[in-house]
């Protein structure tokens, strides 16, 4: 498989990554999906939705489909028109020359493999963002938790916080009331940028309240959580708050580093797209969260992961149909 | 999961762990989480990768919720590795192969 040059190899395996596979795939390129490997956070195959219960705006799907369900199903409708899939995560790129190159370990050694591809289809997505603190990471899995639907379980019966105000942050507080006794909302705003619909089911749920202008500045616990220190943003005022869960759901970050250097990129990281997919680099494309910070839904993703097929394919074309001497040189020797 | 996955039980679970000649890795998981699902078939392979240097067993939290608390899992997918009877490697979240056996490599000797 190293040494073959396939047509088109695409980066992520979210919606965006997999309709780009159906479509490039029903298009006869035969895509490789490098799709990236198990995780606990968003960035894992499948993507965010991964880690979401119910998908109810998904077109098509009138009672709703479960976000792991829906994944599911757009990955069994890329292979079954042949996109072939490689559970392992790119860890180097080289775009400066085509083919292009992408590196990552095989997945069944774990040695460093090189894949080469005509066309690049980057589909690598967002991951959910932390607080950033030390007592934070030091105890994810003992009560600070990145999958709320994974952990919520354990929670039953305690009072537990979510922070953060958009829609994660109201699904996650939703969500997590069928276990928990109470769910305190931390938002360091004082209104939610969540979406109508989100703020109305969380404001009606008795279980949820919320604590408005707040931040999180520790975590208390030296095993497990016990607490969280809150600072009021307007008062300066510090307050400790018992609970034994923490989830964290206060946005994202596109899962760009990766290209870091070689793809154009506003200055938090969201690659820059032009005239449909096009990326600066001739031949890349790039779709889904990883250049869409605005949308951010499974069916805006799913689109650009359709145009970047598309276009991609459109390249292809015309770049075999070019007159030889207008050709790249050949690298395959 | 494999046909002869060793499932375990409150019942089954201190003869099965301290009466192993092998480390067994008990993979803490439920049907509704993601993550779980997928790392069963990795670590399955990990299995079959070691023959006889590894044993892998399941213990499903939803049923066995005394043994969760017994060994303080609040995440899922929890994997503790016991040698000798000993918890003595916990590793949180869903990992790829190559991460996860990076941390198992000083077991499977």
């Amino acid at each position: 498989m190293t040494n073959e040059v396939r047509d088109v190899v695409i980066v992520g395996s979210g919606p965006a990554g997999l309709t780009a596979a159906i479509y490039t795939a029903r298009a006869n390129l035969h895509p490789l999906v490098i799709e990236g490997a198990p995780s606990s956070t968003s960035d894992q195959p499948g993507g965010q939705l991964m880690l979401t219960t119910d998908v109810e705006n998904y077109p098509g799907f009138v009672d709703g489909i479960l976000g792991p369900d829906l994944m599911g199903r757009f990955r069994f409708q890329a292979e079954r028109f042949g996109a072939e899939f490689l559970t392992t995560k790119a860890d180097r790129v080289d775009l400066s020359e085509r083919p292009f190159r992408v590196w990552a370990p095989d997945p069944s050694t774990g040695l460093e493999t090189e894949f080469r591809a005509h066309a690049l289809i980057v589909s690598t997505g967002a991951r959910s963002l932390m607080l950033g603190l030390e007592s934070e990471r030091r105890l994810i899995g003992y009560g600070v938790s990145t999958c709320a639907t994974c952990d919520g379980f354990f929670f039953r019966g305690q009072s537990i916080a979510v922070v953060g105000g958009g829609d994660s942050a109201m699904e996650e507080a939703i969500f997590l009331t069928k276990f928990a006794e109470s769910v305190v909302v931390i938002h360091r705003r004082k209104e939610l940028r969540a979406s109508k619909i989100m703020q109305d089911r969380a404001f009606k749920n008795p279980k949820i309240r919320f604590l408005w202008d707040t931040v999180v500045t520790d975590v208390i616990g030296d095993s497990k959580v016990e607490g969280i220190r809150l600072r009021n943003v307007m008062t300066d005022e510090e307050t400790d708050l018992p609970v034994t869960g923490l989830f964290v759901a206060i946005g994202h970050a596109p899962n760009t580093d990766l290209f870091a250097g070689q793809l154009d990129m506003d200055e938090t990281g969201y690659i820059l797209t032009g005239d449909g997919t096009r990326t600066n680099v001739e031949g890349v494309f790039a779709c889904g969260d990883a250049q869409d910070h605005v949308y951010r839904q499974a069916i805006t993703a799913a689109g650009s992961g359709c145009m970047a097929a598309i276009d991609a394919e459109r390249w292809l074309e015309a770049r075999d149909e070019a007159p030889p001497d207008l050709r790249e040189t050949t690298t395959e020797w | 999961m494999g046909a002869g996955m060793l499932m375990l039980t409150e019942q089954n679970f201190d003869e099965e762990i301290k009466g192993s000649d092998v480390p067994v890795l008990v993979d803490f998981w439920a049907e509704w989480c993601g993550p779980c699902k997928m790392i069963a078939p990795v670590l399955d392979e990990i299995a079959k990768d070691h023959p006889g240097k590894l044993r892998i067993a399941k213990l499903n939290i939803d049923e066995q919720l005394e043994l969760s608390r017994r060994f303080d899992v609040m995440s899922i997918p929890t994997l503790i590795l016991f040698k000798d009877g000993e918890a003595q490697l916990r590793i949180i979240g869903a990992k790829g192969k190559g991460q996860l056996l990076q941390e198992l490599r000083p077991f499977l000797a």
